[in-house]
Order: C-alpha cells, then structure tokens, then sequence
C-alpha cells in the first residue's frame, strides 16, 4: 500500500522508508509539515504516518487540515509525549491511532496494517469467519467445526478482534488498548496469559491451530489452508 | 540601609503619616471653626451690652441733659465691673469715668461700630488693658466713651488655643506611640518572613515562618506559605531522590548494555552471536524505557497534572475489571483471586490511573505469595473493595512473606525493593505509583499485616 510518512529525523525516516519498503510497501518521505501537506494532496494514500512534532507546520495542524479538505485517510500520528492526555488531543485533531516513541517497527506496522484495512467495507459483518471458526457478534456465541466455544464476555471480545483483524498482526499493546481500553504497560505478560487461555478453548483438541504467535510482534488468527 | 531610611519605608511609617496629617488637619479646622464662632458670639454680646449701656446713658441725657449723663456715668463708674465709662473734654483730658487714660485720637474719632482698644484703668498703671469702646459726641466739645473690657474674650482665646496645641499634641504623641507599636510588631513578623525566605534561598528548605496562633492576616500568611514550601520541599526532595535514583537504577542496566554491546563488537565476527547481543540489547533498552515512562509518569502525577481529566468512576467496575485481567495470571500461578465487592461504588477519579494503580497492587501480590515459600495454606490475593462512611475502601491482600513493619514506610518510595525481592522482576516503581495516584485522588495508602502476608489499603474520598 501507499504510505506517506511526515517525519523530520532524517535516520528514523531512513530507516522506516527501508523497512516499510521491505514489508512490502510503497512509502513516501516529507521531511516537514508543508512538504507533508503538499504531498498528501497531490496523491492519494492508503495511509499516513505523521510525526506530532514537525518544522514549518506541526504534525497536529497537518492532519486538521488533512481532516478540513475532506480527506479522510485513515493517519497514525507518532508522538515523544506518550501521555493519555496528549493522545486524547491527538486524536481529537483528527488522527485514527497514536504511537508513543520510542516504538518497535513491528508495533508500528501492525498498527498501519489495521488502519489500512479500517477503511475497507465489511466492518458491519455480523459473522466473522476463520477457517471453521465461527463469530456470531449478534448472539455472542463462537462456534468452530459446528461445536458450540463457550466463552467469556472478555474472552469473546479478544476473539472478536483478533477475527476482525483476521490475517493481520496484532500487537500486545492493541489488544490491551482495544479490548481492555487500557494505556498502561500491565509489567507482567498479562495478555500472552489471556491468549492462552482463548487458545485452550478454542484451538485445542482441533488438528489446525488458528491463534498465532508472531515473533517479536504479536498474534494473528489466521487459516492456514487459505 | 540606615536604621532611618528602614523605618522610613516601612508600610507601618507611611499609614501612621497618613492618618496623622488627615487628624491633625481635621483636629485644627475643627477647634478653629470652634473659637471662630464663640469669638463671633461674644463680640456680639459686647457690642450688645454697649448698645444697651449707651441706649440707657441717651435716656438719662434726654431728660436730664449733659449732667445727668455725667451725673449717671459718675455713678455707674463706682459700680465694679467690666464695663467702661469716660467723658473728656477737646482736648482729651478725662472729665468723669473709670478710665485713666485714653488715647486722644480716639477720641475724635466719631465712629458707630465699636473698636478694640488698649486703655488704662487704674492711675499708675503699667500695661494695658483692652476694651471694645464706642465713642459719641455730647455737646460742649465733650466726648463720651462706653466699652467693656474684652481680657474675658482673650482669655476664651487663651484656652481655645491652649486646647488646640494640647489636641494637636496628643494626636501627635498617639500616632507617633500607635505606630511604634504597630511597626514594631509588622515589622518583627515581617523580618522573620525575610530571614526565613533568605534561609530557604540559600538551600536550607527545613525553615517554617512562626505561626503565632493568633489568628490574624500574619498567621495565615505564615500558615500559607508553610504550605506551599512543604509542597515545594517534598517536590524538590522527590525531585532529588528521582536523580540520585536515576543516577543508580538507569545507569547500572544502561552500562550493562554497554558492555554487551561492546563485549559483543570485540568477540567472533559472526552473525549469531551479534543477533544474540542484539535482541537482549532491545530487551534492555526496552526495560529502560518502560522504567522512564513508570518514572514520568509518576512525576506528572505528583506534579498534580494527571494524564485525562478527573470524570465519575465506578469502583467497583473498575476493581472487577482490574481482578478480571489479572485473574488468569493469578491462576496461572496457581494462587487463588478472591473479590468481595460492594456494588457499585460511584466517586470522582481517573479510571485509567486508578486501573493502572490497582493492576500494580494486583501483580505485586500475586508475584510475591508465588515467589514465597510454600506455607501451609494455599496462595491466595483477595481483593475488597467497600464503602466506609464517605470513604471508598479497597484493599488488596496476600498471606505471602509481608513486609517487616519497619520497612512499609519505605517501600512507597521510588526504586526501593527489598533486598529478598531483588531478584523478581520490577523496576521499585510499582507502590511510588500506586502512593502517588491515591494522593491525586486525594486518598490515603497504607501498609498493614494480613497476618500472614501483606495487606495494601487505600481509602479514597467519594467526593472531592
């Protein structure tokens, strides 16, 4: 996908620019708010990254301004200030996700991977499938090779979004945020024992496993056979 | 500065000045206006009582001619009195009267007001006396002069200005007493504010301003600022125990990278051993920067600017839902996570922080009766949470070790682990952060026995 990244340091943009082209993507670099703003109104983007201190224009008035034009490209805005109350005003300028620096690239990836994909139709499926696995999100019930997983409210939640983003990574601190909405860091591997949990129930005793671990990422359902 | 010139600017001097010039001013227009008037008054009674003397003289001259005048005048200059009595001739010489002498050109005068005038009334006689006397003309060239004596008059005068120099002295005497006093006592207190000031400038934070107890502006100031330096002796000494303790707890794992890193570069150039290195680098630099933010955030907290707004919390939810995350964890460490709840329990807070505050106390707990030797008992963390009053209570206890009694009071602080605890993972931020929100919440933490184990207790105002 079409990335534009607005970041003013030159070797983390390098970097970043190196491995999202890696991963598979199409960056793009402004290296301040004004190139940044030219840019993202000259092309069309799947997604921004933006960093929330930026020379000529800040990170903050760029994406307002992207908001004001009508451009709703889905923006990760990274920020030194990691605090609650500066993501709050950060997203209330209108960016879709916030990321505290000093990040780790694959936190970083998986979040713009989810936000690409935030914007593609299917978000009001009512059933989510993965491979025999089975999400009704109206009844609350899972269901896999017809057997009916009883689960807990949270535990049906962290399914939920782990099916939602089916295919996709995601990292411990996403699923902290948006199943337990919490911003704290909880010390203890508090979400690896969650997810073993709703592996046990919902993996174990079927021959192909859907819940798994992304080394040095994350987790990811996903059906192999596909 | 000269003892005068200090005296001189001081506020005390500058209002006694004030009041004294106002008084004196009022005090002076006031008797004066006084003696003005009982000076018009009494003239006027003597003109008066001349007018009444010299109508009866004109009766007496009426029926029984210039004899009868002088004849009346004779008799009245017996009487003794205040009253005055002359006829002269031309030349002015007295005829008849109690006066001695007169001033000749007085006596040609042909005036109808009254005029004062120095006379003598007794032969020999060496100063004077002064009279308000009207002079008439009879016939034959004679003069008559009627007056009355006026020293009664002067000597109202006398008095008069004798009260006012003695008013206008006391007002003086007062002020200067009132303001000694008065500047005396701001002037002590506000010198004991300026020595303490000058003392804390110079590093020594322990100085307090005296509270006298009485009550007034002085002690509340006092009071005032004796709380604001407490708050800015304990942040100062939290922002000192931070840097040594930043001095100690980041440098030692940022050496240890170091070293790894440099121990790493000096060894086999071959690639398993630098991903070796550097992946544990990553971990390193990872507990480094989770231990900065612990630390930012608990400084932000105490600075009493907490990350989101204060909104109404439940309680209750928020303990069910801190005890639900940790829950698997506690189980996975085969310790047993009972919750009492009182339900619901609604009060002013920040969920975030209050969540975060709690999942410290829950891991804290669930750590250390799993890292404790095997008792008897099972392990088991409960978690309770009541109303008490006006207080929200929630407490979380373990019958693991406990802490020795003596050792509560410093566990709260940041960075200190006990010693048996070193080797559990941590940074000593967990109970700084958990003491500093319940402070922003306007709570109160303590540490007590669950006999045995530890029992952490906040108690939380359900308003603020």
């Amino acid at each position: 996908m079409r990335i534009l990244l607005v970041e003013d340091d030159r070797e983390t943009a390098a970097y970043l620019v190196k491995a999202l082209k890696e991963a598979g993507h199409v960056p793009d670099h402004a290296a301040d708010g004004e190139e940044g703003a030219f840019l993202a109104g000259a092309n069309s983007y799947d997604v921004m990254i933006v960093d929330r201190m930026l020379p000529k224009k800040d990170g903050l008035t760029l994406v307002a301004e992207t908001r004001a034009r009508g451009d709703d490209t889905p923006v990760l805005i990274l920020s030194a200030l990691g605090q609650v109350d500066d993501r709050v005003t950060g997203l209330r300028a209108g960016g879709d996700d916030y990321l505290a620096k000093p990040y780790a690239f694959a936190e970083l990836l998986a979040r713009i991977e989810v936000l690409a994909r935030r914007r593609k139709p299917g978000e009001a499926e009512t059933i989510l499938r993965v491979g025999d696995l089975e999400l009704d999100r109206l009844s609350h019930t899972v269901r896999r090779a017809n057997t009916a997983i009883p689960l807990q409210p949270r535990e049906f939640r962290l399914l939920e979004y782990l099916m939602k983003h089916a295919g996709q990574v995601v990292t411990r601190t996403m699923l902290l945020e948006n199943v337990w909405d919490y911003h704290f860091d909880p010390q203890t591997n508090v979400i690896d024992v969650h997810i073993s949990r709703l592996r046990s129930k919902v993996d174990k005793g079927f021959p192909e496993t859907l819940v798994h671990t992304v080394r040095g990422a994350g987790y990811m359902i996903r059906d192999s056979h596909r | 500065m000269t003892a005068i010139g200090k005296v001189v600017r001081t506020t005390a001097f500058k209002l006694s000045a004030i009041y004294f010039v106002v008084f004196t001013v009022f005090a002076v227009v006031f008797v004066g206006w006084i003696s003005r008037e009982t000076d018009r008054i009494l003239t006027q009674q003597v003109k008066d009582s001349i007018d009444a003397e010299i109508g009866v003289l004109a009766d007496e001259g009426l029926s029984k001619g210039l004899t009868g005048i002088v004849a009346a005048i004779e008799q009245r200059s017996r009487i003794p009195g205040a009253s005055l009595y002359v006829v002269a001739d031309a030349e002015g010489r007295v005829v008849a009267g109690n006066v001695t002498e007169v001033p000749p050109a007085l006596l040609r005068r042909s005036g109808l007001d009254p005029i004062t005038i120095p006379y003598k009334r007794l032969e020999g006689e060496n100063g004077y006396h002064y009279a308000m006397v009207q002079v008439l003309p009879l016939p034959n060239g004679l003069r008559m002069l009627v007056g009355r004596d006026v020293g009664e008059i002067e000597r109202i005068r006398l008095v008069v200005a004798k009260a006012m120099m003695l008013g206008v002295g006391l007002l003086i005497g007062l002020a200067l007493v009132s303001w000694f006093f008065v500047s005396r006592r701001v002037l002590k207190r506000i010198d004991a504010v300026s020595a303490t000031s000058l003392q804390i400038m110079q590093g020594d934070l322990s100085g307090r301003l005296v509270v006298d107890g009485t009550g007034d502006e002085f002690d509340r100031l006092a009071a005032s600022l004796n709380t604001m330096l407490d708050r800015i002796e304990h942040l100062l000494s939290g922002l000192k125990d931070v840097s040594d303790n930043i001095a100690h707890d980041l440098k030692t794992p940022l050496t240890r990278l170091r070293t790894r890193v440099e121990a790493a570069l000096a060894g086999p150039d071959e690639s398993g051993a630098y991903r070796a290195a550097l992946e544990a680098t990553i971990d390193d630099s990872d507990q480094l920067i989770r231990t900065f933010n612990a630390l930012l955030m608990i400084a932000r907290i105490e600075a009493g600017s907490p990350d989101g707004a204060m909104g109404p919390i439940d309680m209750a939810r928020i303990v069910a839902d801190v005890a639900e995350f940790y829950e698997p964890v506690a189980e996975e460490a085969e310790v047993f996570l009972a919750l009492t709840l009182e339900d619901p329990l609604p009060m002013t807070g920040n969920r975030e922080l209050v969540s975060q505050a709690l999942g410290n106390l829950l891991d804290n707990a669930i750590k250390y009766v799993r890292s404790a030797e095997p008792g008897p008992a099972p392990a088991r963390v409960s978690v309770d949470a009541r109303r008490e009053g006006a207080e929200i209570v929630v407490s979380v206890a373990d019958n693991g070790p406990g802490i020795p009694p003596a050792d509560r009071e410093r566990v709260l602080q940041r960075f200190v682990r006990l010693e048996k605890s070193r080797s559990q993972p941590g940074s000593g931020l967990g109970l700084s952060l958990v003491d500093a929100v319940t402070k922003l919440h306007h709570g109160a933490i303590s540490l007590g026995d669950a006999g045995p184990g530890l029992r952490v207790t906040l108690r939380f105002p359900t308003s603020i």
